[in-house]
């Protein structure tokens, strides 16, 4: 009585064994035989099982929601960071992607900004820091208008969703070949930019933001590749939006303090 | 068993007079003390960062803590639908009194008026709020924000940016709190888990956290400590909630004298996606929307093998217009979801698993054509395939119900303030203003009045007394007893050294709730939880294997304590629901329905609050009342026929 087109396939897994962050580090291999159905995540659930049953410890990988918009997951599989399949976070991955008897090469985001915490687990609070430098509005508890005295025009409003859609999972700087950051901090400039409530601030956020940026992260050298990775497609628009505004802003702080 | 009467300390005057009076007569702290105070966040969803947030905003020092390694992670990002606001937009007659009413209804008259009120009072400011930090609401084409209709509701008042209005609501919420760290006014502390409350001669004084890499447990002090941990829907195992959601920092709580009301009140959602194997790790939520369009059926006997393609009109059962021909599919979500779970009972179930109900498009497809459902629903039937490998415009979706969210909570007075002097909890984490069942779209509501408008006010009452009274330090007996007992459990978790796996026993125990204080409960399956749960617990003690070390990231370890409460409150439900011999929203007692199969409430007995207070470990929680008195909406009975 069965609907679905499951089956079950042999795959190996070849993943990164790290025992804290001063630990050098090294692949193990390991068997599991899966359902097509499961996600990817599920399949490192059920060897985790296994190993916790063998005496062995668990492989350590971060996730919470399982359905792509928390950005707590994140792995490189076969050399891409979130896997082969596009516009998907790795909780959304299924093993209907692979074959029976694929190898899967499992690693952590790599990134100098991402410090490894243990095997798959990477520590992305320079994001956080990115953020803390201006990525807001401010405005105080109570001292909002009423919300239909700004009118949005409706493709400002779609566009600023658009960019505000990053789930700050590091995907992008994962796949970078420079681990740049500019397509997660060029899409919150882009978020508060694009809106008039973001007008005030426009300036000194994005000056402030891409130096903080560049304190933790490589530079843009337009590969491109954050894109391909991003699970929620955000546009590279965004980052030469970003780059426009940045010399705008460069040029109007200076004036603004008296020194243009 | 004595029952003590609980004071909610709700103000005088009439219902809509209330607030207003109350922020009038409550006392202040004067700008320049508010320094002088230390305030404890616990939790950064929602709530938690809008409170921490506000509390910084106005001067206070705050110390906000969350296990994950971001504010932005909260199980509040995953919230689809919308949120609700009182702001007749649409000029349909919605109003303040209108949301209290709905509310007050929908929750099946079992909350308490006076902070309903409240709730739809301020839900406007919430709109205004996260409007002016950016959060990308949806608009028309004038510019102007958009509303939809949610279920339980004749009026549109629905506020939604596309599906993912929780993960904007809570970069709002995020980005205003990123803001106070940066000014300084709020320390934030992330990968840190609270693992012990701790109080000094009855008061809240502070907390011990463990930090989630380094296994350090250290103390921390406030005049003030603030609970936002979310829900507890993850005691099932199989939950709609994000894998991390516990009941730790509420339980712990609990322990410390903080009283838990209505445990047994949970909210089932119908639409989601069934469990396509024995090691699925969560359920994913399908929007409600697609009951619009969607027919549900079963086969109409047991055990049918053939496709659904292959199965004629006539030997299908499109059970739910079979049944309410005035509602058919759109019947409220506890009758759709008990009424599947019928079917599935019967044998009925269909997909490999046999564990869901067909939502078949094919006839709104044929009637609207494959365009218009695609532009209504694409986004929806994408993320089905992508989880399911089937492709819904095709073949009817399968769809089964599961555990969404959880009204009962922390038991909390007018002022959000536990049992517990000095201890607060707001958004989910409390017992919160949805009475036995909430609305869609209330939730988000509910966490951001509290966080943003309802505790900066009422904390300073609290602390209005207090000027010059340090916080407690932390080399205080209280915080080395406390830290102590902390590493004390860790070690004991490691050197159990059993053979099986935490996630193991969580599974076991989610199967036996689940079973016995799920959908539907009745005396005998509660009877049987109260002894299943302490066996299988005692086993988990003796025989689970928690690998590895304390002093490093170590999962199993985070795991253990939290499954640990976890039996510890399946335990409470159980006895809570087994107590409450009537039928209301998400309680549902077999004994006790109408002719109809509708829930049959008992008023004469049962409009009360049920809190629990702890008794130490081993022995039965005493419980405790809270009466309710509905005198601006009158009490009724539901009727979807
Ligand atoms: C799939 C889904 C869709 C939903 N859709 C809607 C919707 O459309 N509209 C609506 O109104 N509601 C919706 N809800 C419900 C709503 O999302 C939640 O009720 C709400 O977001 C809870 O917010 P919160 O701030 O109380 O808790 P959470 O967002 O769960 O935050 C809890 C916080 O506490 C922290 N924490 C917990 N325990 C500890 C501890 N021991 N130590 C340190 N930190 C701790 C966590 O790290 C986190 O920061 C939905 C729920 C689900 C599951
Ligand atoms: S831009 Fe894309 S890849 Fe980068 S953090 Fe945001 S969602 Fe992830
Ligand atoms: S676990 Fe939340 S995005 Fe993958």
């Amino acid at each position: 009585m069965s609907t679905g087109n499951a089956e079950i396939i042999n795959v190996t897994i070849k993943v990164w064994r790290q025992n804290g962050p001063s630990d050098d580090g090294h692949f193990e291999t390991y068997d599991q035989a899966i359902t097509t159905d499961a996600s990817f995540l599920e399949m490192l659930d059920l060897l985790n099982d296994s190993l916790n049953e063998q005496g062995s410890e668990p492989i350590a990988f971060e996730s919470d929601c399982r359905e792509g918009i928390c950005g707590t997951c994140g792995v490189m599989i076969n050399g891409r960071a979130h896997g082969p399949q596009k516009a998907t976070a790795t909780c959304q991955l299924h093993m209907r992607e692979f074959k029976d008897g694929d190898e899967i090469v499992v690693e952590p985001f790599r990134a100098a900004g991402f410090p490894v915490i243990r095997d798959l687990a990477v520590d992305r609070s320079p994001l956080d820091r990115i953020i803390e430098a201006g990525g807001y509005i401010s405005v105080n508890t109570g001292a909002a208008s009423d919300a239909n005295l700004t009118p949005v025009p409706k493709d400002a409003a779609d566009q600023a969703f658009d960019a505000a859609a990053c789930i700050g999972c590091g995907a992008c700087v994962a796949a970078c070949p420079n681990s740049a950051a500019q397509l997660f901090t060029s899409a919150k400039i882009g978020h508060l930019a694009l809106l008039p409530q973001g007008q005030a601030e426009r300036w000194s956020r994005t000056e402030e933001m891409v130096e903080v940026m560049e304190e933790f992260f490589g530079s843009c050298t337009n590969h491109g590749e954050c894109h391909e990775a991003c699970p929620k497609e955000i546009s590279l628009d965004f980052i030469a939006f970003m780059n426009r505004d940045y010399v705008k802003a460069k040029v109007k702080n200076r004036a603004l303090s008296g020194q243009a | 068993m004595a029952e003590n009467i609980l004071d909610s300390k709700v103000p005088e005057g009439s219902i809509s007079d209330k607030w207003e009076n109350h922020k009038f007569s409550m006392n202040l702290v004067n700008p320049n003390n508010k320094r002088k105070f230390d305030i404890i966040v616990v939790g950064t969803g929602l709530a938690g960062a809008s409170a921490a947030a506000s509390l910084g905003e106005l001067g206070y020092r705050v110390k906000a803590f969350t296990f994950h390694d971001t504010p932005r992670r909260a199980h509040s990002i995953a919230a689809q639908g919308g949120i609700n606001g009182a702001k007749n937009y649409t000029n349909d007659g919605d109003s303040v009194h209108r949301l209290f009413y709905d509310t007050v209804k929908g929750g099946d008259f079992r909350s308490r008026e006076a902070n309903v009120h409240r709730l739809a009072e301020v839900s406007a400011n919430i709109i205004d709020q996260a409007t002016a930090q950016g959060v990308p609401f949806a608009r028309d084409y004038g510019g102007l924000l958009d509303n939809r209709s949610f279920g339980g509701a004749q009026v549109s008042r629905t506020f939604y940016a596309r599906g993912q209005t929780g993960q904007q609501l809570l970069i709002g919420a995020y980005s205003a709190l990123m803001r106070q760290v940066s000014a300084g006014s709020v320390e934030l502390h992330t990968r840190s888990e609270l693992l012990d409350v701790v109080t000094k001669d009855g008061q809240a004084c502070g907390i011990v956290v463990r930090d989630l890499l380094s296994g350090e447990v250290t103390p921390h002090s406030a005049h003030a400590v603030v609970l936002a941990t979310g829900g507890y829907g993850n005691v099932y195992f199989l939950s709609t909630n994000a894998m991390m959601c516990n009941v730790t920092a509420a339980w712990r709580a609990h322990r410390k004298g903080a009283f838990f009301a209505n445990p047994c009140y949970t909210q089932i959602h119908p639409t989601c996606i069934p469990a396509s194997d024995d090691f699925q790790s969560k359920l994913t939520l399908m929007s409600e929307s697609l009951r619009n369009d969607g027919r549900i059926w079963v086969p109409n006997i047991e055990g049918e093998s053939r496709r659904a393609a292959d199965i004629p009109e006539s030997e299908r059962d499109y059970y739910l217009e079979r049944k309410y021909p005035a509602f058919g599919n759109l019947v409220p979500r506890d009758v759709a979801s008990r009424n599947a779970k019928t079917v599935v009972d019967e044998g009925r179930g269909v997909g490999p698993l046999a564990n869901g109900v067909y939502l078949d498009f094919s006839a709104a497809i044929e009637r609207d054509g494959l365009d218009t459902i695609s532009a209504k629903y694409g986004n929806l039937f994408d993320m089905y395939q992508r989880i399911t490998g089937e492709n819904p415009y095709q073949t009817p979706m399968r769809i089964y119900p599961a555990i969404h969210y959880t009204m009962g909570g922390l038991w909390v007075d007018y002022h959000l303030m536990t049992t517990v002097p000095g201890l607060y909890s707001i958004g989910e984490s409390n017992f919160s203003d949805h009475g036995a069942n909430r609305l869609g779209a209330s939730a988000l509501m509910q966490g951001l009045a509290d966080g943003y408008f309802v505790l900066p006010y009422t904390i300073g009452d609290g602390l209005a007394g207090r000027l010059g009274e340090p916080a407690v330090p932390t080399s205080d007996p209280v915080f080395t007893q406390a830290v102590a007992s902390v590493e004390a459990d860790t070690q004991r978790w490691l050197s159990t050294n059993g053979t099986k796996s935490v996630d193991y026993y969580h599974r076991e125990l989610g199967r036996i709730v689940w079973d016995n204080i799920g959908m539907e409960r009745n005396k005998e399956g509660l009877e049987q939880a109260l002894s299943d749960i302490p066996s299988l617990r005692e086993e988990f003690l003796k025989n689970v294997r928690v690998p590895g070390s304390a002093d490093t990231l170590n999962q199993s370890l985070e795991k253990a304590g939290r499954v640990d409460d976890f039996f510890e409150l399946a335990e409470l439900m159980a006895r809570d629901a087994l107590t409450r011999d009537e039928s209301c929203g998400g309680h549902f007692r077999e004994e006790y329905q109408t002719p109809e199969g509708e829930a049959q409430r008992d008023d004469e007995n049962f409009a009360h609050v049920a809190a629990w207070e702890w008794n130490g470990a081993g022995n039965t929680q005493t419980r405790h009342r809270e009466e309710l008195t509905f005198e601006n909406v009158a009490l009724s009975q539901r009727s979807y026929k």
